[in-house]
């Protein structure tokens, strides 16, 4: 009870918050079903509807008329602020502060009725979500994981019809689709009624029979077993090479900019996620790649001319360089002096590029252009369909090297130096060769991907080289997974795919993103794809309950 | 002695004494090409000096707050430079309603006084939400994890307030009994300058003797030395900790106030450059350590306005003060090649660093 009210002030404020922050406004823009509901709707229905089912799930009994109290209750006080600050706002005018307390707000949180009116609704729908959410809640655990898939698809299909649409007009046959689900803003009723049966029967299938699908072929002999993963392999590969013909430009863009972001993670994940070095100054190799490539190559300086693969092993040379130089001031300093010491460092490659006293060899802060192309036998990487097998090309190396890195001594070497700097001292483990080798290694691959990078936008800016891209990095790996390969490639996508992906909102991007960071750190902190050594760290007791269960479940 | 400590030196010693040898000998060199071509004459040194302090008393501020908060948790708390923005970025909209109604000229001290309150109230608020939500059920986690979190509650911050007020620049309305200057033959003082100095050496002052004197203050540094111990003697923890981050919360509001006096403007972005600033200012002065992170800010403010004339302008660099950062970040890492713990060092019983 008292939790329950607690839970709906918490979401009514969320709910306030969206509005007035200028979300559900923004989001309204966006019909999810054509002239049903729109996606500022179902963002704050969304929030109250994750309330009550909270509210719905902590109640201590399970008697099914406390469960659908609670998710009453809290239903109501969601609804009940929004409606607080239609009050407020037909009383005072919000607008002076909070510039996104438009008349617009007020229109679409009531629903477009007149106030009184619009308000009684409001209550109604936040009881009605409450009662819903409390259903969901008693019913049986299969419906509710189909009902889950099956309303997050018609949401994500909403989401990202931008995407999809242009995508499925690519394909001949495909297109008809788009006549049948998408009209020129949202899905379809009977499109979204048609999607919803659709994957509803899909994942109702797959909960019944996918069990029995993986364990027939776990029961495969190993020969057949190995073929059948080296097709999927195989299959993999093939889907990575041909991706960019098939997506189309947007798509194919969208792809390079992750790729260059996994290449920057692999590396920072030597220097962070094996070695245990918190460098916060990343960005200066990825920025000394690009303007070695950049003055090396660029007519505009027209220092040497030389072309883009004579000029790469330079740039991935001074990356090195540099990172042994950064590497030796900072040898002896540990956890934050280092990660502030790298971060100046960051910053003052950044400044020196900027500044004016370098500007006859550096471009100063109009940069670098007419940077050439990168062409291997008559094939040029000019659009992001072709850059992007450059950038393929780049990621298979880097993840082939950091795996092999991993697994040998000096990987090992790297680890337990995270574990305990004094224990791998003891242990004979040279921590001045160790430390620079790392900083090295995560060096040179941030050059390569700064290398291409110049290459892809044909110029370089100063602008492109401040902190924020190293925090960005960060984020990638640790939320990916600190020192797991695929996890730097998850976590690229998620953090960098998908806000491309949702570019219009592009206001809202870093919000949505910032909170996204907290939530997952409060979550799910060992990441999406992560190491399973670190999963087993920090989950010490979930584990062990974990495993008393898959024994009685063997028994 | 001499011939122990060259035995001792290996050969990344050495290349370290010749950077920061390289660097000093920079320094001297370009101070004492400038100083000798008399480009600048003593008022000029004076206005630098001036400038400097004020800055950097006001970095000083900030870095108290980052200071406190890692001696208390062991964290960066990079979400401060948002609890800074947000207190200015908010009584800028009371500072306005004073200005447009004429109340602000008829009572400035009044006026003043109210505008910063609102900024502290503003920022310890942000400050506490940010402790309770994000933080506190962290406090176990491993290092990398809070750190993550803060920077995504910086950008939630960062964006939620520019949803709530907009993303223009803002301008901060001009106090009028602060315009002008006191002048003392070729000497000059601006005005606000001048207020900006006395008003942060007061608080800093004042917090610090709260730490230093009351009974709360001596919790709050029991429980940095030992939470286990502390929790034993009968603190509680989570008070103190929350008590930290209402005294960095208000000494970044006041701090926010200062700087929106001083550059006139509020913005939705504007605590990121000052919050990387208090943070390098607190680690120079050694990290955990209040006086340390005061004497850093200060240090670091003064060779920001001082130094890119001084040691570039000799040196015949074009437009040093482009890369006043520069060297702000240079310092630092000179600094902490010769003393890896920050100037005063740190403060911390056991070093958990």
């Amino acid at each position: 009870m008292k939790q329950a009210i607690k839970l709906g002030l918490i979401g009514g404020v969320v709910a306030v918050l969206l509005s007035l922050v200028g979300m559900v406004e923004a989001f309204g823009q966006r019909q999810i079903i054509a002239n049903v509901i729109s996606m500022g709707h179902t963002l704050l229905l969304l929030v109250g509807l994750l309330m009550s089912y909270l509210a719905a799930k902590r109640t201590p009994t399970t008697e099914p008329i406390n469960v659908l109290t609670n998710g009453f209750i809290s239903g109501f006080f969601v609804a009940g602020l929004v409606v607080l600050l239609i009050i407020l706002g037909s009383l005072i005018n919000l607008r002076k502060v909070f510039i996104n307390a438009s008349p617009m707000l007020y229109n679409l949180l009531t629903v477009g009725m007149e106030k009184r009116a619009g308000s009684f609704l409001l209550i109604l729908i936040g009881l009605s979500s409450g009662l819903l959410a409390s259903l969901f809640t008693l019913a049986p655990p299969l419906l509710r994981r189909v009902l889950l898939i099956s309303v997050g698809s018609i949401v994500g299909a909403g989401v990202l019809q931008d995407l999809l649409r242009p995508t499925f007009a690519l394909w001949g046959p495909l297109s008809i689709i788009n006549e049948w689900i998408f009209t020129a803003n949202g899905l379809t009723l009977r499109g979204a009624i048609g999607l919803f049966i659709l994957i509803t029967a899909f994942s109702f299938f797959w909960y019944r029979k996918g069990k029995a699908i993986q364990s027939r072929f776990h029961q495969l002999p190993s020969a057949p077993q190995r073929i059948l993963k080296m097709t999927g392999i195989l299959t993999l590969v093939f889907i990575l090479l041909i991706l960019p013909q098939v997506l189309g430009l947007f798509l194919s863009e969208v792809f390079t900019i992750v790729g260059l972001y996994v290449l920057l993670g692999l590396g920072l994940n030597i220097v962070v996620g094996y070695a245990g070095l918190l460098d916060l100054g990343y960005v200066a190799f990825f920025a000394i790649g690009s303007y070695t490539v950049a003055v090396l190559t660029s007519p505009e300086l027209g220092f040497f001319n030389l072309s883009f693969w004579e000029a790469l092993p330079f740039a991935v040379v001074l990356g090195v360089i540099s990172g042994v130089l950064l590497g030796i001031p900072v040898l002896k300093m540990r956890g934050d002096y280092l990660a502030i010491a790298t971060l100046g460092f960051g910053e003052i490659i950044r400044i020196l590029v900027l500044s004016d006293f370098l500007r006859p060899w550096l471009g100063g802060a109009q940069g670098i252009g007419k940077i050439p192309k990168a062409s291997i036998a008559g094939f040029e990487f000019t659009g992001p369909q072709q850059i992007y097998y450059l950038i393929l090309a780049g990621c298979l190396l880097v993840a082939f090297v950091s795996l092999r890195l991993r697994d040998s001594r000096l990987g090992r070497a790297w680890m337990a130096m995270r574990e305990d700097e004094d224990v791998a001292q003891a242990m004979g483990i040279n921590l001045v060769a160790t430390k620079l080798l790392a900083f090295a290694t995560g060096a040179g691959f941030s050059a390569i991907s700064g290398a291409i990078f110049a290459t892809k936008l044909s110029s370089v800016y100063p602008h492109s080289f401040n902190v924020m891209i190293s925090i960005n990095v960060l984020c990638v790996i640790i939320v990916g997974g600190m020192g797991s390969i695929p996890g730097v490639v998850v976590g690229a996508a998620a953090l960098v795919g998908l806000p491309e992906l949702l570019r219009e909102f592009a206001e809202y991007r870093l919000l949505v993103y910032g909170a996204v960071l907290v939530a997952m750190m409060l979550l799910k902190p060992e990441g999406l794809w992560p190491e399973p050594v670190r999963r087993r760290e920090l989950h010490e007791d979930e584990d062990e309950a974990g495993l008393d269960q898959t024994s009685n479940s063997n028994e | 002695m001499l011939r122990r400590w060259i035995e001792r030196m290996t050969p990344t010693d050495v290349i370290m004494w010749l950077i920061g040898g390289a660097i000093l000998l920079m320094i001297f060199w370009g101070s004492a090409a400038t100083l000798s071509a008399k480009t600048y004459t003593a008022h000029h040194w004076f206005d630098f000096i001036v400038f400097g302090l004020a800055q950097g008393s006001i970095y000083a501020l900030i870095a108290m707050g980052y200071t406190m908060v890692y001696g208390i948790l062991r964290m960066i708390n990079f979400a401060h430079s948002e609890v800074f923005m947000s207190g200015p970025y908010t009584a800028y909209f009371v500072a306005a309603a004073f200005y447009s109604s004429g109340f602000l000229d008829q009572h400035p001290i009044i006026s003043l006084i109210l505008i910063f309150l609102t900024s502290m109230a503003t920022s310890t608020l942000v400050a506490v939400l940010l402790e309770r939500i994000a933080y506190r059920p962290l406090r176990t986690a491993p290092r990398l994890i809070p750190l993550i979190t803060a920077i995504g509650a910086s950008f939630f911050l960062q964006y939620t307030f520019r949803g709530f007020y907009g993303s223009g620049f803002q301008a901060y309305p001009v106090v009028k009994i602060l315009e002008g200057e006191w002048a003392w033959g070729e000497f000059r003082i601006l005005k606000f300058q001048a207020v900006v100095i006395v008003a942060a050496a007061i608080l800093m002052a004042s917090l610090y003797s709260f730490v230093q004197r009351t009974r709360v203050g001596k919790a709050i540094r029991a429980v940095s030395e030992d939470k286990e111990t502390s929790s034993l003697m009968g603190i509680d923890i989570d008070r103190m900790i929350v008590t930290t981050f209402v005294i960095g919360g208000m000494a970044a509001g006041a701090a926010g106030v200062l700087y929106a006096l001083m550059f006139k403007q509020v913005h939705f972005f504007m605590g990121f450059i000052p919050g990387i600033k208090a943070f390098t200012a607190a680690v120079l002065g050694g990290i955990g350590n209040i006086p340390g992170a005061m004497l850093g800010g200060i240090f670091l403010g003064l060779v920001e306005s001082v130094g890119p004339s001084l040691f570039l302008d000799g040196l015949g660099i074009v437009a040093p003060y482009q890369l006043k950062d520069a060297i702000a970040f240079t310092m630092l890492v000179l600094v902490l090649i010769f003393r890896p713990t920050g100037i005063l060092g740190e403060r911390l019983a056991v070093k958990k660093a």
